[in-house]
């Protein structure tokens, strides 16, 4: 019965719109785990058992210990909840600016307008890695720092594509129509233009999120981010390095392989809802 | 001769002045942002300078050291003084490594350029053959392992790939050294280039496999564009092979767009190599970043803050410049003032008068004279 049950109905996921619920479903069900288990790992994350150091993965330590006798598997759903904090925080505020800076270059244009598009320039002159070290610099380290840090360097690339839409929105015939038919500025702003930059938004913004998150791992990993007593997955593999020359893999692999399978399962949703929401853009 | 030479230069000369003055401008716009989020920094100056012997100084040193470096002078003040040297091509002095900016900046680039020039080649040619490849079979099983693995390096921290490589080749195998750039405790001059090489593939590795899934997505979409156009099936009925059709007709729209990527990727490809550096413990810029913000080395990273921004703007120039000489469509100024040199707009004298098209009246529209 159950080998009945088991075999794939072809078909059945080659729909692109049950297969994003399907991610969609699949991602609630990550992020509540990780959350809740990662709550609850708190404190076996910073346990150590000095008679059970650098062991590696075993019925008991799925992912091994470390150099302290840690429980990396606890350790890294710990870190993991704080990359998921990290990354909703900086999406949320990077959308928010983005959103901002876009409607307000839409709405009033001419100077506004070029002063945003100005400000974008200016956030993407720098390689982004670069400012976020300025900035996790400036703002003292830590986690503060970082989130910060995060959330204030990924809005440019959102503004410039809202802006770039917003653009295009304005300098339609209807929105001339409707200008001279006595509409004001936010009147065309709201019936207009809303409509036609939340889909742009609520993929740009799912899409934000995973690059947030690997760069809280890489300032973590430089040793620039996040406390180092705190977990964080750049930390564990920031630490990982010492121990691998010694063959110790599973230190490294692990929590990097499960950082890999959020950030891919938050990006395949973002990338199929663009799909959705756009079918001309992906030939697919 | 000579006047006719200066008309011709002229459109040269003011595209490139054009370019230079932006230029000026957003380095003057970083300097003044990041020298702000320096001064705003709550890291001592003194405190990073003096280090772990803090406790053996007195608050009067530590006073005539602020004096010394103008410390107590208003923040805009400093600024002032900073930008004075900066002007002359002063960066000041790093601390983490004791030498002039200027002199670590360089020393360390040429290291990081052999490493990033190298990832940058290599990701650029994986990248577009797996591209074309994707796009020609675009649907059947490679296109969707391709994307798959595309989608899934996108998805991959620089790091985490560094470090399986290290594990895998360096350390299991033994094929590849674990660390630095040469081999460590050897002279200057005992170091061969197999050496050099051997220490540059692995880092060289880890960031062409990062950098390959951009342009392996953006090459297939082009790729399923060009296929699509009104010349492929042109070409298709006049009987040319499938890869006839790719290597004729698909390739350079498919190459324009990777290339302008790859150049406007430069700045990915310098925060991948401060990661990959950071990995492999190779001594270029990127780790040098790393150094300076870890060792509090405000006038290094200041310096590296302005040397990026130009490292950028090239990159981003030369892609707009290489983008349009692929494709004519796309009109450049600086482009358009070298074309200018030896295809010149036909001199409307010289051309023959063209007789005017006699004017259709235009049909009557049918259904209006039966009514």
């Amino acid at each position: 019965m159950s080998a009945a049950v088991a075999v794939p109905v072809p078909g059945r996921l080659g729909d692109r719109r049950t297969r994003t619920l399907a991610y969609v479903g699949l991602a609630v069900l990550v992020v509540l785990g990780v959350l809740v288990a990662g709550t609850l790992a708190g404190d076996a994350a910073q346990t150590t058992d000095l008679a059970d150091r650098n062991l590696g993965p075993s019925a008991e330590h799925w992912f091994g210990t470390d150099r302290l006798g840690r429980d990396m598997l606890a350790r890294t759903l710990a870190g993991l909840r704080l990359s998921l904090v990290v990354g909703v925080a900086a999406a949320a505020v990077s959308a928010v600016v983005a959103l901002l800076l876009a409607s307000a270059a839409a709405v009033f244009g001419g100077v506004v307008d070029r002063a945003v598009g100005w400000l974008v320039d200016l956030f993407l002159a720098l390689p982004h890695l670069v400012l976020l070290v300025l900035l996790a610099f400036a703002l003292g380290g830590g986690t503060g720092a970082v989130v910060a840090a995060v959330a204030l360097t990924h809005w440019p690339t959102l503004t410039r594509v809202l802006r770039g839409r917003a653009r295009e929105v304005m300098s339609s015939d209807y929105v001339a129509v409707s200008r001279q038919l006595g509409r004001g500025r936010w009147w065309i702003a709201r019936h207009h233009l809303a409509g036609h930059l939340t889909g742009h938004f609520v993929v740009g913004t799912v899409l934000l999120f995973p690059h947030a998150i690997l760069h809280e791992a890489a300032l973590s990993f430089l040793g620039l981010g996040v406390d180092p007593g705190q977990p964080s997955i750049g930390i564990l593999l920031a630490e990982s390095m010492r121990y691998l020359t010694a063959g110790a893999w599973w230190l490294a692999v692990l929590p990097g392989l499960c950082l890999l399978v959020v950030v891919k399962l938050v990006d395949a949703i973002g990338e199929n809802t663009r799909a959705l929401l756009d079918p001309r853009s992906h030939h697919l | 001769m000579a006047v006719d030479l200066l008309t011709r230069a002229a459109p040269m000369l003011r595209a490139l002045t054009g370019r230079l003055v932006r230029l000026l401008l957003l380095l003057a716009a970083v300097a003044t942002a990041s020298f702000a989020l320096m001064a705003h920094s709550p890291v001592d100056p003194v405190d990073a300078y003096v280090g772990g012997d803090i406790a053996a100084i007195g608050p009067e040193q530590r006073a005539q050291i602020a004096e010394r470096w103008g410390l107590d002078d208003p923040p805009l003040e400093r600024f002032g003084a900073w930008l004075g040297n900066l002007v002359q091509g002063d960066l000041g002095r790093s601390l983490t490594f004791n030498a002039p900016v200027t002199e670590v900046i360089g020393e360390r680039f040429l290291t990081s350029l052999a490493l990033m020039a190298t990832a940058w080649v290599l990701s650029g040619l994986v990248g577009f053959g797996l591209g074309v490849l994707a796009g020609a079979r675009q649907g059947r099983l490679t296109d969707r392992v391709v994307c798959w693995w595309a989608y899934t390096l996108a998805s991959a921290p620089t790091f985490w790939v560094g470090l399986l490589l290290l594990y895998v080749f360096s350390v299991s195998l033994g094929w590849a050294p674990v660390c630095c750039a040469v081999p460590v405790g050897a002279l200057a001059e005992d170091v061969t280039l197999l050496d050099r090489v051997q220490h540059l593939v692995l880092p060289a590795l880890t960031l062409s496999i990062v950098g390959v899934a951009p342009v392996v997505l953006h090459t297939r979409h082009a790729v399923i564009h060009a296929l699509a156009g009104d010349h492929v099936a042109l070409a298709r009925a006049q009987g040319e092979s499938p890869t006839g059709v790719i290597v004729h007709r698909v390739l350079r729209h498919a190459a324009a767009p990777a290339v302008l990527l790859q150049f406007a990727a430069l700045g990915e490809l310098f925060g991948g190599s401060v990661l990959a550096e950071q990995v492999f413990s190779y001594p270029g810029l990127g780790a040098a970043t790393t150094a300076a913000a870890l060792g509090q080395d405000v006038p290094l990273l200041l310096g590296i803050a302005l040397f990026t921004t130009v490292f950028v703007f090239v990159g981003n120039q030369v892609g707009d410049l290489v983008h349009a000489r692929l494709d004519p469509r796309v009109v450049d100024d600086l482009v358009r003032a070298r074309r200018g040199r030896w295809r010149r707009d036909p001199d409307p004298d010289v051309l023959p008068a063209v007789e005017p098209l006699p004017v259709v009246p235009e049909p009557e529209p049918a259904g209006r004279g039966a009514r």
